[in-house]
């Protein structure tokens, strides 16, 4: 596997300074806002931008985790069960402005299973896409960012990973994974 | 991500501890999508089950149809009165026929032990024992230690003491079964007449006496006297059961220590509990039957994505 870096540190704290601010100048005091952060990796996107919120404006927007496992299109159809996470959304979703976040938007599958998940509990009046990393030309649906961090262009045998401090990283950084020829990645569907 | 180890849940007997807790962990997500506004998800839109029930049940079939609903399967129901099994059809001829609807999972309760596994030998769909005779009654079993998990924490290391009428308990064997295998010290109580003669060799202690039970246990799992099963007089009187093994809300006061209170329903009431028992803090009853539709919704889904 090469792996090349395609957002090094000091550029993933301004990419997330930024989306923080582009999302204040949408949803401004936040009292109708709220993040849901998509199970497993958006989570972390999430909580990282309800604490830039935090430090830029001093309030804390509510901010859930949503699982998607059981609305996927995918069940049944994989060799391995799908294995669920937690889901955490402990304000009702009625008549909210909903931003959802992930960390990488592939195919936008995940993301139309989310807006699935997501209608469960309740309502909202609006509903946003955030993603750090949008894989450009990759998509099966019309499925689009309200707000991008980096566009990339991929192949389907390519990942991204979005690694974070304190998490799994010494470091907040993105990394663009290419199989070396004699190891066949099997078509991701993140 | 881990699979279970099996095709179908026939018992606990087939089924690894490692199966148990993977089920335990989809049930706790299940128990999160209960308790949104909608409480439905469509994971099994394209599986259809049948829930075939040669037996009379309420709870567990409401359960079991409550399960596949919310996992969005279609369902059909069976039941024997009222059917062909009257006119004398084979199960294995009622099943194939179900079965060649395109119908992908069998829940069945029979009141012939071994009915499911004679079943899972020459058909292909999935089966779940929803209770076999005097055998076995898997999800009862996994939704009763999932409840004591909830209540105390973690099942290994406590001592259940199941309490009434063993013999005909198809509760009981699945009981016995999965806390062993979760590490837990078993116990059984009733009358001589009302447990099996050898029952000593499942490594469960004995007691005669309900207070000795009581006092030894953190859990309590009582069960119903299965009058319907009982051939022949195995006590005098229900009175007289109700004096020496019914549970008062008393007795559990008077212990030196909190335990908890197990029923699988239906209660009789002033027979094995008094209602005052049944209805106390103690008492988990309505939490098992809560939990019941997540245990369901776990095994249906995790047998699902074996297809």
């Amino acid at each position: 596997m090469h792996k090349r870096l395609i957002v090094p540190h000091a550029l993933f704290q301004i990419m997330i300074r930024r989306l923080a601010h582009q999302l204040i100048e949408t949803h401004r005091d936040f009292s109708d806002s709220v993040i849901l952060g998509l199970q497993p990796r958006g989570i972390y996107a999430a909580d990282r931008l309800q604490q830039t919120l935090q430090e830029i404006m001093g309030i804390t927007v509510q901010t859930g985790y949503l699982d998607i496992t059981f609305h996927r299109d995918d069940f049944r159809r994989r060799a391995t069960p799908l294995a669920p996470n937690a889901t955490k959304v402990d304000f009702t979703l009625e008549g909210k402005r909903v931003i959802l976040v992930d960390d990488v938007l592939y195919t936008g599958r995940s993301v139309r299973a989310a807006i699935d998940a997501m209608i469960s509990y309740g309502r909202p009046a609006q509903v946003e896409l955030l993603v750090l990393i949008d894989r450009e030309y990759t998509r099966d649906l019309p499925i689009e960012a309200t707000y991008t961090g980096q566009r990339v262009d991929s192949l389907h045998s390519q990942r991204v990973e979005v690694t974070w401090q304190g998490q799994d990283s010494p470091e907040d950084v993105i990394w663009l994974l290419t199989p070396t020829p004699d190891q066949e990645e099997p078509h991701a569907t993140a | 991500m881990q699979q279970l180890s099996v095709r179908h849940l026939l018992g606990i007997k087939e089924i690894t501890p490692q199966d148990i807790q993977l089920i335990f962990e989809t049930a706790d997500q299940f128990k999160e999508v209960l308790n949104r506004p909608i409480k439905k998800v469509p994971s099994l839109r394209d599986v259809t089950i049948a829930n075939v029930f040669f037996e009379n049940s309420t709870r567990t079939r409401l359960s079991f149809e409550l399960a596949e609903k919310r996992l969005s399967a279609d369902v059909i129901n069976f039941s024997a009165s009222g059917s062909s099994v009257k006119k004398g059809e084979t199960l294995l001829d009622t099943v194939n026929n179900i079965l060649s609807m395109k119908v992908d999972m069998i829940v069945m309760r029979h009141s012939s032990p071994g009915a499911p596994h004679f079943l899972s030998r020459k058909i292909q769909a999935n089966i779940v024992n929803a209770g076999d005779g005097t055998h076995e009654h898997p999800t009862q079993a996994l939704l009763d230690s999932f409840s004591i998990r909830q209540r105390l924490g973690e099942v290994a290391g406590k001592k259940i003491a199941i309490i009434g009428d063993i013999t005909h308990s198809r509760v009981a064997l699945s009981n016995i079964f999965a806390l062993q295998m979760q590490g837990a010290e078993v116990a059984v109580c009733g009358p001589p007449t009302l447990l099996p003669k050898h029952i000593g060799d499942l490594g469960v202690k004995i007691f005669w006496n309900v207070r000795e039970a009581l006092q030894w246990c953190d859990v309590a799992n009582v069960l119903r006297i299965q009058l319907e099963r009982q051939t022949g007089k195995l006590f005098p009187s229900l009175r007289e059961y109700a004096l020496y093994f019914g549970i008062n809300k008393k007795m559990l006061d008077e212990l030196d220590k909190e335990i908890v209170l197990m029923h699988p329903g239906p209660i009789n009431r002033g027979v094995e509990l008094t209602s005052d028992a049944a209805d106390s803090h103690h008492s988990i009853i309505l939490d098992q039957v809560e939990n019941g539709v997540a245990i369901r919704m776990a095994v249906l889904y995790l047998l699902a994505s074996k297809g």
